[in-house]
């Protein structure tokens, strides 16, 4: 059993090793000319959701691991509240703080002091670095969700450290 | 069973594989960085053991910090102290195993980790061709950046592993020097 406070250092190692292939976006991205700005901004976006997709692989092997009584929940807000209390309690040792929605598919998870972002600094330092911490989270709610029968969009917003939110898009069917 | 305790050990079960699963994914990641490129996938096994072992040593680094914070162990005083903090104290408390210690070089200085199972490995199988990739380098990084942290410079590295069909996982740990702190850069 793996100590939690591994997870935190490694996802910090994980996103700079992902960011580091950033100026360069290597193979499997075509050559051609691309101002050193454009270039940087599609790196970005394509380590942001890779970070995503790895959360999204974690996220559905976690939900994978739940014995199946756990699995019937009575209604789409049950399985939220399963997110934010047994998943966050899993993965961050906390609950999330509050959770909010509109009863039609829409759900903001507030952390007011989420764990990713805590060692790095409070208030508007380092905001534009932000986002980078939160994909693989983010990634990591949609893939329960996914393993829990709920295709989803989830994205976050830091507004200032250490306080995100992660929203959660269920489209109707 | 009531539904809280029912809840407990759920949250204990996902939280003792996060991290393998994290891992897993990070290394599945980084190889399918590297698979569209032909020459790069020859490469591929060695790129990401020396990817592996910077970032590990920085793990190390805070993983450190965090230990002697934790644990109430005073200074070790020899390699052989050393060893025992390590495979009884901080593998426990970090992955929950204890590996023995075995083959200690006359001079005391090199010694081996045995682990019976890897955490680290749960659940994986190496593809072909990957077969020769060293899956847990992490692991060794880790070692090398905790150890820099109290003055130790060693080197570790796995000479078996259960992955490629060894029966136990071996790490390889041997002592190379004291690191002699606040020396001014430049002056010996």
């Amino acid at each position: 059993m793996a100590d939690t406070v591994l997870f935190e250092f490694l996802h910090t190692e994980m996103v700079a090793e992902l960011w580091a292939h950033d100026p360069d976006p290597g193979p499997g991205v075509s050559a051609g000319s691309r101002g050193e700005e454009v270039g940087a901004t599609t790196g970005q976006k394509m380590s942001l959701s890779v970070l995503e997709s790895m959360g999204f692989r974690v996220g559905q092997a976690l939900g994978e691991r739940l014995p199946r009584e756990t699995l019937a929940f009575r209604e789409e807000l049950d399985v939220l509240k399963f997110l934010c209390k047994d998943l966050w309690v899993a993965v961050f040792q906390k609950q999330m703080d509050s959770l909010r929605t509109n009863h039609q598919g829409t759900y903001v998870l507030q952390d007011n002091s989420f764990p990713l972002l805590l060692p790095m600094a409070s208030g508007l330092q380092y905001l534009e670095e932000a986002p980078k911490f939160l994909a693989f989270t983010c990634g990591l709610l949609r893939g329960a969700l996914c393993t829990l029968g709920i295709e989803s969009v989830v994205t976050a917003s830091v507004a200032a450290l250490p306080v995100c939110k992660f929203q959660v898009l269920i489209p109707k069917s | 069973m009531s539904r809280q305790a029912n809840r407990g050990t759920e949250s204990k079960k996902m939280s003792s594989e996060l991290f393998t699963l994290t891992y897993g994914a990070l290394v599945t990641q980084l190889c399918k960085d590297y698979e569209n490129d032909e020459d790069v996938n020859k490469q591929l096994d060695k790129i990401l053991f020396s990817n592996f072992l910077p970032r590990g040593f920085n793990i190390g680094v805070r993983l450190i910090e965090d230990f002697l914070a934790r644990s109430n162990v005073g200074r070790c005083h020899d390699f052989r102290e050393t060893a025992d903090v390590i495979a009884k104290v901080a593998f426990k408390m970090y992955l929950g195993i204890t590996p023995s210690i075995t083959n200690w070089s006359p001079a005391g200085d090199e010694f081996s980790l045995i682990l019976e199972n890897n955490p680290l490995v749960d659940f994986v199988e190496l593809p072909d061709n990957h077969s020769s990739l060293i899956y847990s380098n992490l692991l060794c990084g880790v070692l090398r950046g905790a150890l820099e942290m109290v003055q130790m410079a060693v080197e570790a590295k796995f000479v078996q592993d259960t992955l490629k069909g060894d029966g136990v996982t071996e790490i390889r740990m041997r002592f190379i020097r004291r690191i002699e702190d606040n020396l001014p850069a430049g002056e010996e």
